[in-house]
């Protein structure tokens, strides 16, 4: 292995943790407010989970296809790569959401109304600490799913670690796919490490 | 003198089924009022409409005069004392916290609040000194009942409800747990109503009982009358003291 290689190694982790880091924060972003709707609009929750339920179906390879003719969100680079992340990253975050909320005992609920809370005392004191280590759980699986999709966003010119593999694929080179493959693998231990970490910090209860 | 809490012919339908029927009632303020009835006699539906987690179907809840639909219904629960069999302790809470919860809510400053949540384990007999920084988990059932009432004590409520909330206890917890709420009950003065199936915890803890059968009201006497009261339901109740 030559110094050009370890040089192009660490740029592109950069790049693929910054398309993780990037893609997660935007995908929580929206899946968990919209969780936390569901929780309140029951009417909802099948449409909206089913919608995330499908694009979880598509394969991502073709996911990342679909999305290079769409005006506006898709193309050739990293902003179409980010959206199919965030697409694929929602149903996790979504789901424990939703289930981590209405996990929380009902004689709590119960108690916190007759209390006098608001609903919005009740979101944040009582359903959001209570269902923390349900939806900290989903992001935890969403972001190990992403590392790994993120390999892919090399195929419509989004960067990361996915710029080796297919490299590597293309010219029959065992090093350009390793070189690709275990900086992946590890980020995912890390990233697992480091929210088994944030798991035990919330599990007060 | 005034009403502390009223019922006016109020019914409570859910789907075709009638759970309250045409209720009426009324409680001078200071006095213990059981609800007494089988499960499904609608009485944990009557104390519900107290603090406006349910709303009649027909009728009117008075709360001091004045119609739970035309108060402001987080004012009332703030001011309304609940205590459940479960008991609903927040898990991530101390019990300092627990308790000190609708004292913090109405905007008591932090010193009046610890001087308050101290002054409340003393009264339901737990040293604050051992249990103020605990978790509801590190409890047993008796002492996390104990914390539930000191929990509906804490804002000085004008109404106290509660709801079979020594049920799940053994009988000697049970027993110590209604000694204690008979001495709260001597000290305070306070309005309340208790809803259990126990013809005996009734006789014991009550100032009035009010028999439901099937969503109405069949009987309401003091416990020296309600021994003597000839109606099917009573029969049934009493039968079951030997």
């Amino acid at each position: 292995m030559n110094a050009f290689l370890w040089q192009e190694m660490a740029q592109l982790t950069g790049e693929h943790f910054v398309l993780v880091l990037v893609s997660m924060a935007i995908a929580v972003a929206i899946g968990l407010p919209t969780g936390v709707l569901l929780t309140r609009r029951a009417a909802l929750r099948t449409p909206l989970l089913g919608f995330a339920n499908v694009l979880q179906t598509i394969p991502s390879l073709a996911l990342f296809g679909f999305l290079i003719p769409i005006p506006f969100i898709g193309g050739i680079g990293k902003r179409t790569a980010i959206v199919a992340l965030v697409l694929y990253a929602l149903l996790p975050i979504l789901r424990n959401t939703l289930t981590g909320i209405l996990g929380v005992d009902g004689a709590v609920r119960e108690s916190a109304i007759a209390m006098g809370m608001t609903g919005r005392q009740m979101l944040w004191e009582v359903e959001l600490p209570l269902a923390a280590p349900t939806i900290t759980a989903g992001v935890r699986i969403a972001t190990i799913t992403t590392i790994g999709t993120a390999t892919i966003a090399a195929a419509i010119g989004g960067g990361g670690l996915g710029v080796f593999i297919f490299r590597g694929i293309a010219s029959v080179d065992t090093t350009q796919i390793l070189a690709g493959a275990i900086p992946a693998a590890l980020l995912a231990l890390l990233s697992d490490g480091g929210f088994s970490w944030i798991e035990r910090r919330f599990s007060v209860s | 003198m005034t009403a502390a809490l009223e019922f006016r012919q109020v019914s409570y339908r859910i789907g075709g089924n009638l759970i309250l029927d045409n209720l009426d009632l009324r409680l001078e303020p200071g006095r213990t009022l059981v609800l007494l009835g089988r499960s499904g006699s609608g009485k944990t539906t009557a104390l519900k409409m107290l603090n406006g987690l349910l709303v009649p179907s027909a009728g009117q809840v008075l709360v001091e005069d004045r119609a739970t639909t035309d108060w402001d219904l987080i004012e009332l629960r703030r001011s309304i004392g609940y205590v459940i069999q479960e008991v609903g302790l927040f898990p991530h809470f101390t019990i300092a916290q627990n308790i000190g919860l609708v004292p913090r809510l109405k905007g008591w400053p932090p010193e009046r609040i610890r001087a308050r949540v101290s002054e409340l384990l003393h009264q339901v007999g737990l040293d604050p000194a051992q249990f103020l920084e605990r978790h509801p988990r590190q409890l047993s059932g008796g002492q996390r009942q104990r914390i539930g009432v000191a929990r509906a004590l804490a804002a000085e409520p004008k109404l106290l409800l509660f709801d079979e909330p020594f049920g799940a206890l053994d009988p000697v917890t049970r027993a110590e747990l209604q000694d204690q709420f008979l001495e709260l009950r001597k000290r305070f003065q306070k309005t309340s109503i208790f809803v259990t199936h126990d013809v005996r915890e009734a006789l014991r803890l009550g100032t009035d009982i009010a028999l439901l059968a099937r969503g109405r009201l069949e009987v309401v006497a003091t416990p020296a009358e309600f021994v003597k009261a000839d109606t099917p339901e009573a029969r049934a109740f009493l039968s079951t003291l030997e």
